[in-house]
């Protein structure tokens, strides 16, 4: 960790005009979150819906599945991304500085944004779906943390290997985990998405069953992958700094 | 006092060779690195800036390879040639900023030492984005001296500075020259690297062209045939006039797009032609209508030092 690396990555990420995206988004959740709340407080129907599988429901398609891979996105690939872009990454790098810790501080960074940007909002609107800090909130919370630092490292990663980082990791998020990963089974086994809903699961522990919390990994093997992607992409992402072009030309 | 030392160095991407079979070295004062856009001197300021491997040879800074060595920036500045920066920070932050990344005993003196040695201490509290060109490349000088390098490259400094802050940056790099510090620069254009080089560097489609003070390589460049295209009242007798003379090596009649002729004509010796010219025309009563040098790019130029 670099604390200098980390002040110069926060201000260029929060520096530039994708911050009004960055909260548009966590918005979106409570603002939908907000009127579930009011709309069940008026119709014992969806009062009822909203405490067996709507609130769970709610958070894993919006929070889990949306909200988290689009701001790991902006998070992960804007830490280094637009830097490597513009060229500016050089001052970092003509400097007497190990690339692993520039890598590792910027992951640093993109998750404390994801954190307040997404783990927070996801947890408030948690509460406000069930009106308490209660285990579906912490289990959301816990998910939400988890697939937040995977996609970071991977979009970051992503970011040193592609200048077309943002569309692959639309692709990716949007198509793979999204419709692919809805048609075929098998795709769901390689989904972020998939490994975070685990570890919700688990925390959830036998309510799960009841609030339709299913994810199409089991809790280890959610884990382990958790644990192999984001450590892997990130030291391979230091590996790759050390070697990065600054220019494409000859 | 550190030299950096190229040993046929050579580098290629896929089937591009961009640095061919380069030995160089550069030692305390300042070198020109002159050659046209395209040439290869950025691929060879990243190769001593440790940011590019060499596909074949060796770069290095005292006998220690560059690549891959992020200690050697404790010994190196770089002053890249693209603009941009951290945009949202002012320009005391970032010149801080990188003293902290150097990690400096005291990078509070060392960030005022370096934006005082570029004078940029009046706008030092302003935001970067809203720099003119000029004072960008200042403060990217600033960012490069800070931790007081023995050994400073810069790639195109010049570009987009007006002629103050070229005669300003003229001089800077002169006084790091004369302290001993090796200080390497490229340029495109030679009276920017006449000026302030005492060696200059000369690099052509990627092979080093010509070595030496600036004395030698204008001498080189000077005294290469020039290429003439004149149109005049007659042709064919001023073209007979011309190759008598021992100052032209040939003559050429050639038709021109409009269905007329031009003479074209090869000089040896520049000074002696230009003078002979109206001489002749004058005698053989011929009317000169244009008088037009050929060939004079910057690139024909360099051609003519690799095919020497």
């Amino acid at each position: 960790m670099n604390a200098t690396v980390a002040t110069l990555t926060r201000r260029s990420l929060l520096g530039r005009k994708r911050t009004l995206v960055l909260l548009l988004l966590p918005l979106a959740l409570l603002g939908l979150c907000t009127l579930a709340r009011v709309l069940a407080g008026l119709d014992a129907d969806i009062e009822r819906e909203l405490e067996s599988s709507l609130a769970p429901g709610f958070l894993t398609a919006f929070g889990i599945a949306i909200l988290m891979p689009l701001l790991g996105l902006i998070a992960g690939t804007g830490s280094i991304g637009p830097e490597i872009d513009e060229g500016s990454i050089v001052y970092l790098l003509a400097k007497p500085l190990s690339r692993y810790s520039i890598v590792v501080t910027k992951l640093v960074v993109a998750i404390g944004v994801v954190v307040v940007f997404g783990v927070l909002p996801v947890v408030v609107s948690g509460v406000v779906l069930t009106g308490a800090v209660g285990t579906l909130t912490v289990a959301f919370g816990v998910g939400a943390l988890a697939a937040g630092v995977a996609y970071c490292a991977v979009f970051l990663l992503l970011a040193v290997l592609s200048r077309n980082a943002v569309v692959i990791g639309l692709i990716y998020a949007l198509i793979w985990e999204s419709l692919v990963g809805g048609i075929v089974p098998g795709a769901q086994a390689l989904s972020v998405q998939q490994w975070s809903l685990a570890v919700v699961q688990r925390v959830l522990g036998d309510d799960a069953a009841r609030l339709g919390v299913d994810a199409a990994v089991g809790f280890g093997t959610g884990l382990v992958l958790l644990v192999v992607v984001t450590v892997g992409a990130t030291a391979y992402a230091g590996r790759r700094l050390q070697t990065i072009r600054l220019s494409e030309d000859a | 006092m550190s030299a950096v030392e190229l040993e046929q160095v050579s580098r290629w991407f896929g089937n591009v060779v961009a640095v061919n079979d380069v030995t160089m070295r550069l030692g305390p004062g300042v070198t020109g690195l002159l050659g046209p856009n395209g040439a290869g001197k950025s691929t060879l300021i990243n190769m001593m800036a440790g940011f590019l491997a060499p596909s074949a040879g060796t770069v290095t800074l005292d006998g220690r390879p560059l690549f891959r060595d992020p200690e050697i920036y404790r010994d190196v500045g770089l002053v890249p040639e693209r603009e941009e920066m951290y945009d949202a920070v002012t320009g005391w932050d970032f010149v801080l900023a990188n003293a902290r990344l150097h990690k400096l005993a005291d990078p509070a003196t060392a960030a005022r030492r370096a934006i005082g040695i570029v004078e940029m201490a009046d706008a030092q509290e302003r935001d970067i984005r809203t720099y003119s060109k000029g004072m960008k490349q200042r403060i990217k000088m600033a960012t490069a001296l800070v931790h007081d390098p023995s050994v400073l490259l810069l790639d195109e400094p010049f570009n987009g500075m007006d002629p103050r802050q070229r005669m300003h940056l003229m001089d800077l790099l002169h006084e790091l020259g004369e302290e001993g510090r090796t200080v390497l620069f490229s340029s495109h254009i030679l009276e920017e690297v006449e000026q302030i080089a005492g060696r200059i560097e000369v690099m052509v489609s990627g092979r080093h062209a010509a070595s030496g003070d600036f004395r030698e390589i204008r001498r080189l460049m000077t005294q290469r045939p020039h290429r003439y295209t004149i149109r005049s009242g007659d042709d064919r007798t001023l073209a007979s006039a011309i190759i008598a003379e021992p100052s032209a090596s040939g003559v050429e009649l050639v038709a021109d797009a409009a269905g007329g002729t031009v003479v074209q004509v090869q000089a040896t010796d520049l000074s002696a032609f230009v003078h002979a010219l109206p001489r002749l025309a004058s005698q053989h009563g011929i009317r000169l209508l244009e008088v037009r040098p050929a060939d004079e790019s910057l690139e024909s130029v360099f051609s003519y030092l690799v095919a020497r």
